[in-house]
């Protein structure tokens, strides 16, 4: 697989399917394991992390689920390529970063990507349309396993796998799932839903893991523990929780639509009617008229355009992925007008 | 001329951003310039916080003594860890360990793990055993990295070096 191959390639968390997608937008289980007696990467010199890289990438493509996988080697990508990756979740910001002796791995299928040398020796990550939070976890786990027999982690009994921050140490796991709220966001009661996740030790960020805000109506909660629950219990507790925000959103949503229908269905359709006439558009706000247009369309306001056409559109609309489709550099404004133009052609063929 | 954010006050503070070789003038008033640096100040890392955390603990005696050890696999001081909020390797953890299992209780509410373990359950990290570390290897890594003006490498390179050849002095 060439990296040009996945821009014609649907990811398979944004198919928009699986338990409750009117909501949930994807599920993610992300382990990190170390390899014994090798420094982590911040602290390794460039031959310990060729080790790592050999040992790591030799070991994963033995295994069956990543048989049918591709290695990109950070070093040999340009900066479209790479924030490519970073827009498509198959890896972090901070992985773009300093790129000698790092690279990540990803399947056909493109739902496992293993980040090596990032701030762990492995960072790998399943990614699920919908809430499906036990699936995912079970999937990664026996990757894991398989791992296990071929590689030795750096780990210890009473603190379980050891990760180069202590935040992610014991299970090394952290789950989190994607939702879209713009209901809890137009009623305002999203800050309270918020401070409350913050209290029961779970974070919130934003489109794009660490560091990023949240934007629009989209916000990604995960377990900020890691140490002295089992990974079952962690899931539970991030499922428990899920359950309860994507209950609050839906019964915002039927009260908007009892006390207010009319407001709803004029913002959804004026956010449409941009989207189909503008044309110059920034990313930020096709983000915003994307997400009243999923909502209208997950209401059954907006009857023609479905699901997976949105979500396309959400990553499609990425700088990265316009150049690349448009397959030149693009300066800001220009991007702006490339996307207008993208985004009619796709909503007016329909 | 107004603010290029909410496009009512007028623009009082100017910007010059710079993201991906690209430059970007802004003109902000007040407020909005306040929100920004607000959001700026979130990149404040998670290495400050935890540093912050193991400061909490009274710089005892037996803590300033700590600063100085090293962990004899990786060459990561304890002062490196409070620096840097990251540990070296595995076996920092073992070395460490008096220290970081206070630290890993405030951070996660526990410092016992009851997770999965890797299949073949063999401590990987085994008590510093540190058997055979081949002098003469640590010796050629060192030129090595003293003709590539690799330094940070080169001291820690030098450290090792010199913790082994006085457990030798003294076992000798």
């Amino acid at each position: 697989m060439q990296i040009n191959d996945l821009i014609n390639h649907t990811s398979e968390w944004l198919k928009g399917t699986g338990p409750n997608s009117d909501v949930v937008i994807s599920s993610r289980i992300r382990l990190a394991r170390n390899l014994t007696k090798l420094p982590f990467p911040h602290w390794a010199s460039k031959a310990q992390l060729n080790e790592v890289m050999d040992k790591a990438s030799q070991a994963m493509l033995k295994i069956e689920p990543l048989k049918k996988s591709t290695l990109f080697m950070l070093a040999n990508l340009d900066s479209i390529d790479k924030q490519f990756l970073v827009e498509r979740h198959l890896m972090s910001i901070e992985h773009t970063q300093k790129t000698e002796q790092k690279a990540v791995l990803v399947n056909d299928e493109e739902n496992i990507a293993v980040m090596i040398n990032e701030e762990d020796h492995l960072r790998m990550q399943l990614m699920q349309s919908g809430f499906n939070l036990f699936e995912a976890w079970n999937i990664i786990n026996g990757i894991d396993d398989a791992l296990a027999k071929l590689l030795d982690y750096a780990y210890l009994p009473d603190f379980g796998y050891l990760t180069a921050c202590p935040t992610n140490t014991g299970t090394g796991m952290r789950g989190s799932v994607m939702l879209h709220l713009p209901a809890l966001v137009m009623s305002r009661q999203i800050e309270r839903v918020l401070a409350a996740i913050a209290k029961l030790s779970f974070t919130t960020r934003g489109l794009y893991g660490e560091g990023t805000q949240a934007s629009g109506n989209f916000f990604q909660i995960s377990n900020q523990v890691s140490l002295g629950h089992s990974e079952n219990e962690i899931i539970e507790n991030l499922n428990s929780l899920i359950r309860q925000i994507i209950e609050q959103e839906t019964q915002t949503r039927e009260i908007m639509i009892s006390k207010s229908k009319d407001v709803l269905e004029d913002r959804i359709n004026r956010s449409l009617g941009i989207l189909k006439s503008a044309r110059i558009i920034t990313s930020q706000e096709t983000i915003e008229l994307l997400s009243m247009v999923r909502l209208g369309s997950d209401l059954g306001m907006i009857k023609d355009i479905d699901r997976l056409t949105i979500n396309e559109l959400f990553i499609i609309t990425q700088p990265a992925h316009l150049q690349k489709l448009q397959n030149k550099k693009l300066s800001s404004p220009e991007r702006d007008l490339a996307r207008a133009e993208l985004i009619r052609k796709k909503l007016n063929l329909l | 001329m107004l603010c290029d954010i909410c496009g009512k006050n007028p623009a009082t503070v100017h910007l010059t951003e710079i993201i991906d070789d690209q430059m970007n003038e802004l003109h902000l008033c007040e407020e909005c310039a306040r929100t920004k640096s607000a959001a700026m100040e979130q990149q404040f890392g998670l290495s400050d916080l935890l540093a912050g955390m193991v400061d909490f603990q009274k710089p005892s005696a037996k803590e300033e003594e700590l600063v100085n050890i090293k962990c004899s696999s990786c060459g990561l001081s304890y002062a490196d860890f409070k620096k840097i909020g990251r540990l070296g390797c595995g076996e920092c953890y073992d070395v460490f360990r008096k220290y970081l299992a206070p630290l890993l209780k405030r951070i996660h509410g526990s410092n016992q793990h009851v997770g999965k373990s890797p299949l073949k359950i063999k401590t990987t990290v085994t008590r510093v055993t540190k058997k055979k570390i081949d002098l003469a290897e640590l010796k050629e890594q060192l030129q090595k990295a003293i003709q590539k003006e690799a330094f940070e490498e080169a001291a820690r390179l030098r450290d090792q070096i010199k913790e082994i050849e006085s457990k030798k002095g003294k076992e000798g």
